[in-house]
């Protein structure tokens, strides 16, 4: 008998769940903030406080998980509703999915660290 | 050989239930583009100011800002949908042999989303 694969099934829930309680503890302010007041002037989001802010080490981190944690939330709920709409997904689809949300993460990481401090 | 497979089409839209459940499961797309459009930002960002500036000026497109306001409510609902399933997706909690309540863990998750919120609020408005 082949031996037993070990799932991978616990990372993506992990970065699923993360992101999920992420998103629902401060997404609607994020929105909020950085879609409307921000574009519309409401509050002061001029180009020196979003360096100021990308090039700090707690606001380096911050942004990176934002991005990553809600892009591998977003492919997972997508790769399961992809099911929920009655195509049968297979490893290809998981892959291209959260490949997806991985190549955002690393280039999300190469723009903060070519941002510098 | 084929075998016969249950036809699925439209299951959805038969149940309002399942309305409500496709409803937040919308919410994936919205918030998969909220942070595609944040990477955007954060590449014009290391471009230069007036690469920001302009990434900016096109959040405030009436296009953009209905797509913020559309994602807001359904991020919303998702944080409603997520806290209020969080005591079953977690292990008991408790506190001495008490095991606190789901109702406690609901108010708890909301109060800690409120708390959160408005922190990052005043710390944008005031800095």
């Amino acid at each position: 008998m082949a031996a037993l694969k070990r799932s991978n099934k616990p990372v993506f829930w992990s970065l699923f769940g993360a992101g999920g309680m992420l998103s629902a503890l401060i997404g609607p302010m994020l929105i909020l903030i950085t879609g409307i007041a921000m574009p519309l002037g409401m509050v002061n989001s001029g180009y020196e406080r979003a360096a100021a802010f990308a090039q700090n080490g707690f606001g380096k981190l911050a942004i990176l998980l934002v991005i990553s944690l809600f892009l591998f939330h977003g492919v997972h709920r997508m790769y399961h509703c992809v099911h929920d709409f009655g195509i049968h997904v297979g490893p290809g689809l998981k892959a291209a999915f959260h490949g997806f949300a991985a190549l955002g993460t690393l280039a999300a990481g190469w723009l903060l660290l070519s941002i510098g401090v | 050989m084929r075998t016969y497979t249950r036809p699925m089409a439209g299951w959805w839209r038969r149940n309002p239930f399942y309305l409500w459940y496709m409803l937040r499961e919308a919410s994936c797309v919205f918030i998969t583009a909220y942070a595609l459009i944040l990477l955007w930002g954060l590449a014009r960002l290391s471009q230069g100011k007036p690469q920001f500036e302009a990434w900016l000026a096109s959040l405030a497109s009436p296009v953009s800002i209905a797509f913020h306001a559309i994602a807001l409510l359904l991020v919303l609902y998702h944080a409603w949908t997520w806290f209020k399933v969080m005591p079953r997706t977690m292990p008991f909690v408790r506190i001495g042999g008490w095991r606190v309540p789901d109702g406690f863990i609901v108010a708890f998750a909301f109060a800690g989303s409120i708390v959160l919120s408005g922190a990052l609020l005043i710390a944008v408005w005031r800095l």
